[in-house]
């Protein structure tokens, strides 16, 4: 049990997805202006995370028992395209209401590079089954985490002034993104 | 016909790089440019895999169909980047094991993606592959200048070759993941202004919905010149129901509702083209009806800061439900690229 809480508290802290691995950047530069659409964001992919590495980890082992491991980047990527669209059809027929929240969301996590990347570290990384759920839930806390915190420091941006014409928009809110980076750093080491 | 070959192929470069003015694929961006060496070969990777992809869409361009087009061309590229990643495994085993994760990642790059879905599915062959080798050699330059700037300043070295030696001070910041959305900032605000007058883009995450900056200004245009025909015709009317409009309950104003909700979707097919990706996505799900409430308030905010058309802001503050009632009707009509869109998404 241990283990499995350092596993969840290395990915969200020490090597956070976003800030530490630069995975899943697109989401979060471009959803994270709103808190609410961050947050909505940010739960949709720990579920589509989870869900993901539940579908792929046993199908690779399937794969690599046929030795055909090199058709790991196909089969997961349509896995995830699959889940993806099943998970939006189920949750508007049985959840409207959690469909409605999530819903906008879920399309836009199919090319996530977040999701691609946890199921494949998970291979990597050799993880067991329960392990790699665990690692899979830690990375999307951590994505959560950190899409929170940077729509908050982003709705302050909105209303900045003497933002230099040419960093106006994009660079700014990259600079600013640096500066949370660099908070996250002094996270490392934290975990042996 | 010859200039717009060479157009095809340069605009990928400067103009509209995919990396730095289009801001696609930062993922492989931000993570694979700490060495000039590294970012280069990544982009050359992803660069393969782009004109290889892109010639294959094209190919099969009227023989996929319509609703499973995303899953077919992501088969299409998954299998060209299983291709590269054992080729470099084989022949570059170094880059191999230091690009590592973001190999097979090259697969969600939306530039591949975004470029098959917005080029390569409505070109022929030629031009297509033009395309893709335009906007590698993009991609491949914006990676190699990165590379070069946190390499220099975080190693000193260029390629492998100590320059700086040991006679300055190395920033370690450079190598490390603030270093990456520093120097990334920095080169599209050089690149904002080096092209700042050439071309009107706007700057915002395009990950989502893959658009290009054609797509949007051709729309753009459509709803600017569709707008002006009927601003005059809507003003006049909405002058008329803004006077009436306090004395009169709002429901019984409805007859002009639908002429007011065109130019309201027409609106929002320009809004889509200039903001921001959740904007974009909340508007589609709206026009699903998902969230009419939602949307009253959506539209009003947009209002705001472009007031294109001030007389359809009164109309809307006037009369909340009945416009949006009456889009759905505006929205088939004139607003065909965000049907194709939405099947994007349920494709």
């Amino acid at each position: 049990m241990a283990e499995k809480i350092t596993i969840v508290m290395s990915m969200v802290l020490v090597n956070n997805y976003v800030l530490a691995q630069f995975l899943g950047i697109c989401p979060f530069l471009g959803v994270s202006k709103k808190l609410d659409s961050a947050t909505g964001m940010g739960i949709a992919v720990i579920f589509v995370m989870v869900l993901a590495t539940a579908a792929t980890w046993p199908i690779m082992q399937v794969l690599k028992q046929f030795e055909i491991g090199y058709l790991q980047t196909v089969v997961f990527i349509l896995i995830i395209a699959a889940l993806v669209q099943l998970v939006e059809m189920m949750l508007k027929k049985f959840i409207p209401s959690l469909h409605k929240a999530l819903g906008v969301y879920l399309p836009l996590i199919t090319t996530n590079c977040a999701v691609l990347g946890v199921c494949i570290s998970n291979i990597d990384a050799g993880y067991n089954y329960i392990n790699s759920l665990f690692n899979a839930a830690g990375a999307g806390l951590g994505f959560l985490l950190a899409m929170v915190l940077f729509a908050g420091v982003r709705q302050k941006l909105e209303t900045a002034t003497g933002v230099p014409e040419a960093f106006k928009g994009v660079p700014i809110t990259l600079i600013t993104a640096a500066m949370l980076s660099m908070g996250f750093m002094g996270f490392s080491g934290l975990f042996q | 016909m010859k200039n717009n070959k060479l157009a095809i192929l340069t605009k990928g470069i400067i103009k509209e790089n995919p990396v730095l003015v289009l801001l696609l694929g930062t993922c492989p961006t931000l993570a694979t440019t700490s060495s000039v060496f590294n970012g280069l070969g990544m982009g050359v990777s992803a660069m393969a895999v782009l004109i290889c992809s892109n010639i294959v869409i094209s190919l099969l361009r009227n023989i996929i169909p319509d609703k499973v087009r995303i899953p077919c061309y992501i088969v299409v590229i998954a299998g060209f980047v299983t291709v590269v990643q054992m080729l470099l495994q084989a022949f570059v085993p170094s880059l191999y094991s230091s690009l590592g994760l973001f190999i097979p990642l090259i697969v969600v790059n939306c530039i591949i993606l975004g470029r098959a879905e917005m080029f390569a599915s409505k070109n022929n062959v030629i031009d297509s592959a033009l395309d893709g080798i335009g906007m590698g050699l993009g991609f491949t330059l914006a990676l190699g200048c990165m590379g070069a700037v946190r390499e220099f300043f975080g190693a000193g070295s260029l390629l492998g070759f100590n320059i700086l030696g040991g006679h300055i001070e190395q920033m370690g910041i450079f190598n490390l993941a603030p270093g990456g959305f520093f120097v990334f900032a920095i080169l599209i605000a050089g690149v904002y202004m080096i092209t700042k007058d050439k071309s009107k883009l706007v700057r915002e995450f395009g990950c989502s919905g893959f658009r290009t900056t054609e797509a949007d200004r051709r729309t753009a245009e459509k709803a600017k010149k569709a707008e002006a025909a009927k601003a005059a015709k809507a003003k006049a009317e909405a002058d008329k129901a803004a006077v009436e409009a306090p004395k009169m309950n709002a429901r019984e104003a409805v007859p002009t509702g639908a002429v007011k909700a065109e130019p309201k979707a027409q609106e929002g097919v320009s809004m889509e083209a200039d903001l921001k990706a959740e904007a974009k996505a909340r508007e589609e799900s709206d026009a699903l009806g998902n969230n009419p409430s939602e949307t009253g308030g959506v539209r009003m905010e947009m209002d705001q800061p472009t007031a294109k058309d001030g007389s359809a802001k009164n109309v809307v503050e006037a009369k909340g439900k009945k416009v949006i009632e009456a889009k759905p009707e505006g929205n088939e009509g004139a607003k065909p690229d965000a049907d194709a869109k939405v099947e994007v998404r349920e494709g």
